[in-house]
């Protein structure tokens, strides 16, 4: 596994409050489709297949071991 | 307005008595008038008594209020309460805990250990009901008169009025006697987050209301949880959208539930109602007996300003915050610290009054720094949009499997004292490599040295301390003599005060904070940095 699930962000409270800052105000719809964006920007600075299709397994299997 | 009681009482510890100032023609002048009893104004005449400064402390009852309210006392509150003295007996009635787990559903998704390192005098915290807390402030009060400290404590004196000039204060006061007026030099409100003062002079405090209910049940039952904070979000058993569970001293458990915001207060506060949820988290068969229950709303804000000329406000008459991450109490203690030593040098004449605006600018930075983390735990308990429940609980999935996704949950920051980057009375860092924990500014850590303890050694005054390197053990200037300590360098302190580097000669305040460090002593780098910290720059 070369997906990285161990802490790494830096001020994790700064950055969730800045993640929820950007959706403040925005429609359902707006929100699903800023994290689409998200999602993707975020996915092309990994840029390694293999790693993503591990983040896409985790985030699918959600909380399930 | 009649002087009755807004509350009943757990102690009756400062019973109305007439005192000499009800007998005279002209108002007595007082250096300075403590308005409000509560735990930080207690600790305010308290840490000024200690100084042999007179304080005269009025309060509209005549002791502590029932209720356990503030439990949670952190190791920096132990820290001070050592130095006035009464750390002790918080100690040995508190209950110390260390592990906090967090529950998502029926699943317990991790669980957190605040055991800090070794080397300490006092744990990361203590549970201790508020009115506890405040006898063993008021009792060692008693102690401080016996010995000579100069403090009134006035049960059933309310303060009616205040006239504000320049360079003093005018106190109306109602009694059971009826009215007298005295006069201030320094006033200090301490009245709390509705404080009377504030409306008095008409001042803002604002900020944001959450809108969300919590009911608090304080509980005694025969149960075996252990002592460990529990937190549960969207908990199985459906007494509300979090539950909490904490021990507290004497079998007393305190059980928190969230209601949301369309409640019916008056129907939610009936006892079978409250049962009705209790029975659902413990289960049928745990008996237990209520022994305070309060349901309460979260606001977080302060003061734009917390000094105003001759009236100084400390506590949540200056700030307010939710109590998630127990940043209420703790932080007026806090307040203290900061403004009873500037108080002092002020009225003894050796700073310039000018030095009570640090306090202000301190203070306030500390403020924000609360408000910043309980307003983030509470959005993270209370999503306020159906995005941010999302986010919420796709952290709150994860977290069980994905150690990444943990330090996102939040269920409350527990309260650490601020550092005062940045701020005025720093002098720069003059240690490259020195560590970041006792960078100008920061609180010092507390280490073992010589069978005691380094706090023991420092505070009240301004000292200097040597580690691994000469100080002198006098220094006199700006008017003060400064203790010295110096210290070999080994064991906990050289890693807390020295890190890369081989010696270090630090400038501590009276507040136990870090003014100035630097590699070696100097004596006219040590009286600037001295002078720049008592607000003479």
């Amino acid at each position: 596994m070369f997906l990285n699930t161990l802490p790494n962000i830096t001020d994790p409270d700064g950055f969730y409050a800045e993640l929820l800052g950007v959706h403040e105000g925005l429609s359902d719809e707006d929100s699903i489709a800023l994290n689409a964006r998200l999602v993707l920007i975020l996915a092309n600075h990994i840029g390694d297949r293999a790693i993503l299709t591990e983040a896409l397994a985790v985030a699918t299997k959600g909380g399930a071991k | 307005m009649p002087l009755d009681d807004r509350y009943q009482l757990a102690f009756r510890l400062y019973p109305y008595a007439r005192s000499a100032d009800q007998d005279t023609d002209r108002p007595v002048r007082h250096p300075v008038v403590v308005m409000g009893g509560g735990p930080v104004g207690i600790a305010m005449a308290l840490d000024l008594g200690l100084q042999g400064i007179p304080v005269v402390l009025l309060d509209d009852h005549e002791g502590v209020g029932q209720g356990s309210r503030a439990i949670c006392f952190a190791k920096r509150t132990l820290e001070i309460a050592h130095r006035y003295g009464c750390g002790r007996p918080m100690l040995d009635n508190g209950v110390l805990w260390n592990v906090g787990k967090v529950f998502h559903d029926d699943r317990q998704i991790y669980e957190f250990d605040l055991l800090p390192e070794d080397g300490h005098r006092n744990p990361a915290f203590i549970n201790l009901q508020q009115p506890h807390f405040e006898r063993f402030l008021v009792e060692r009060v008693r102690e401080a008169q016996a010995a000579g400290a100069p403090i009134a404590l006035r049960g059933k004196n309310r303060i009616d009025a205040v006239a504000v000039r320049d360079d003093h204060v005018v106190i109306d006061i109602t009694t059971p006697d009826g009215p007298y007026r005295i006069e201030a030099d320094w006033l200090i409100g301490c009245d709390g987050a509705s404080s009377p003062l504030r409306k008095m002079m008409g001042l803002d405090f604002e900020g944001r209301v959450f809108q969300d209910n919590f009911l608090i049940a304080d509980i005694t039952m025969k149960a075996d949880f252990p002592t460990e904070r529990w937190f549960w979000f969207e908990p199985h058993f459906k007494s509300g959208d979090s539950a909490l569970l904490h021990k507290q001293p004497d079998g007393v458990w305190r059980i928190d539930f969230q209601l949301g915001w369309d409640i019916d207060r008056k129907e939610e506060m009936k006892e079978e109602n409250i049962r009705r949820r209790l029975d659902a988290m413990l289960g049928p068969d745990v008996e237990y007996e209520l022994v305070w229950t309060s349901i309460y709303t979260f606001q977080c804000r302060r003061m734009r300003n917390f000094r105003h000329g001759r009236v100084i406000f400390a506590g949540d008459a200056a700030h307010q915050v939710s109590p998630f991450g127990a940043r209420g109490a703790n932080s007026g203690i806090q307040d203290v610290d900061n403004l009873g030593w500037k108080l002092g040098l002020v009225l003894n004449g050796t700073a310039p009054e000018s030095l009570l605006d640090s306090y202000d600018l301190e203070r306030r930075h500390g403020a924000d720094e609360n408000i910043l983390n309980s307003s983030r735990s509470t959005d993270f308990i209370t999503p306020k949009s159906k995005i941010s429940r999302a986010f919420r609980n796709a952290v709150l999935d994860l977290a069980e499997h994905h150690a990444f996704a943990r330090p996102l949950v939040n269920s409350g920051r527990l309260s650490v004292p601020c550092v005062y980057d940045g701020l005025p009375l720093n002098t720069p860092d003059g240690l490259p490599g020195g560590p970041a924990r006792t960078r100008p500014g920061a609180p010092c850590p507390d280490a073992p040295i010589g069978g005691g303890f380094l706090l023991d050694h420092l505070g009240w005054d301004f000292a200097l301390l040597g580690v691994g390197v000469d100080v002198p053990d006098r220094f006199d200037a700006e008017g003060l003599t400064l203790r010295g300590l110096t210290v070999p360098a080994e064991g906990d302190i050289k890693d807390r005060y020295l890190g890369d580097t081989t010696c270090a000669v630090y400038l501590i305040r009276p507040d136990q904070h870090v003014a100035g460090r630097w590699p070696a002593f100097d004596a006219e780098r040590v009286s600037a940095a001295l002078a720049r910290s008592m607000g003479k720059d």
